[in-house]
């Protein structure tokens, strides 16, 4: 797992026929080394705080997730049924590893961690992300990130 | 996602990103990516697992180092097999699905049923992931059921729709009798607590009978809400 051959069948042709876009140019930004940078998480899980306002179906918009948001504070509302909530529901780590970078950083493996993180509603054609996507870029470098972690579920 | 480490990328942001459909990543091409063989909702393998995360994170991140991309590159390490079923977990007995009890009735009985094992879970764990509804399972069982049978109240929360509410309440009670289940003792597969919840519980059964009569609706949102509730592989075939 997951290559395509190996989904449950019902759930095959959906996965295989999702949007897959292609872009002009392979833009790759250089960095300094790992034990120098500063990581944030961007999750498009449908993460989002206790008592935030919900996503809508289809939104194009993002949560802040604070870097010291209790992990009892941190809930998911993806629109998907389709995939394995059991990991997250028992360790938030395995999606949204605040936890783990927390534990680099401490160890001198990566620089930082950033003091916001964000979570889109994956379910989303990622060309509706664009303006919001470019738009956060901006917030990122204003929190001086330099390494983004991007995690689906 | 691969959409987004190009806009980030693009605007100045390094990125890498978690692959789980290597298919999609080898078409997107994205700047960075590590293809992982774990199940879609399991980006980091396993939970419980620190280690096992961690080595993966950092397999992640090493690609920071690469002098050009695109980059894809595979993740070696298998997770522990999460299909292996644990013969000392016991699927919860459901006497839930009595016939002359109303499905109101009877998922209000589960709620509180399966609250003191919910308890231990939140006990245990710290944390819950119930609650993006922002209903109390009472209020949340009582609308779906009421849907389900028929009823058409408004959302207890005005500015949630009642498309939208009924998804989140789907959400969090799925979520609780997971939570629930998987505090009892021994280890429940993802695939046994499917089983469990789709087949046994008065809560599976509120959420199919809710699909049948949302799935044909000609709202938009009732409609799309039917294609979001019922995993693919559980969707009745007479449906």
């Amino acid at each position: 797992m997951v290559r395509l051959a190996d989904l449950p069948e019902e759930g095959r042709p959906h996965i295989a026929n999702a949007p897959c876009p292609t872009y002009e140019g392979n833009p790759f930004v250089a960095g300094p080394p790992l034990a120098e940078r500063r990581v944030a998480i961007i999750s498009t899980a449908g993460l989002q705080c206790r008592g935030y306002r919900p996503y809508a179906f289809d939104a194009d918009d993002y949560r802040i997730i604070p870097g010291d948001t209790p992990p009892s504070d941190i809930v998911m509302s993806h629109i998907s049924s389709n995939y394995d909530r059991s990991g997250f529901q028992q360790d938030y780590n395995i999606a949204f590893p605040l936890y783990r970078l927390r534990e680099m950083a401490a160890d001198g493996e990566i620089g930082s961690v950033a003091d916001y993180h964000y979570s889109f509603m994956g379910s989303t054609h990622p060309d509706q992300l664009e303006g919001t996507a470019r738009h956060l870029a901006g917030l990122l470098k204003g929190d001086q990130v330099d390494a983004v972690v991007l995690l689906p579920v | 996602m691969g959409g987004l480490g190009h806009f980030l990328e693009d605007e100045g942001v390094p990125t890498v990103q978690i692959s789980l459909v290597r298919e999609h990543t080898e078409i997107i091409k994205p700047p960075r990516a590590l293809w992982v063989p774990f199940i879609l909702g399991r980006p980091l393998g396993v939970p419980d697992d620190g280690d096992f995360q961690k080595r993966v994170l950092r397999s992640a991140l090493a690609l920071f180092d690469r002098a050009a991309g695109p980059v894809l590159e595979d993740y070696p390490e298998e997770a522990p097999d999460v299909a292996v079923e644990d013969e000392g977990w016991v699927c919860p007995i459901s006497f839930n699905r009595e016939e002359d009890v109303s499905l109101a009735e009877r998922l209000r009985r589960e709620v509180q049923q399966y609250r003191t094992w919910y308890d231990l879970h939140v006990e245990k764990r710290g944390r819950t992931s119930v609650g993006v509804s922002g209903l109390d399972l009472e209020t949340l069982a009582a609308f779906l059921a009421d849907h389900a049978e028929g009823g058409d109240p408004p959302s207890p929360n005005p500015d949630v729709g009642a498309a939208r509410m009924l998804r989140l309440s789907v959400d969090d009670l799925r979520t609780f009798l997971f939570e629930a289940a998987g505090a009892q003792p021994g280890t429940a597969t993802p695939k046994q607590l499917n089983e469990w919840f789709w087949t046994a519980t008065s809560a599976g059964e509120a959420i199919i009978k809710l699909w049948r009569r949302v799935k044909d609706s000609s709202d938009k949102d009732f409609k799309r809400l039917s294609m979001l509730i019922v995993p693919r592989e559980w969707v009745p075939k007479d449906g």
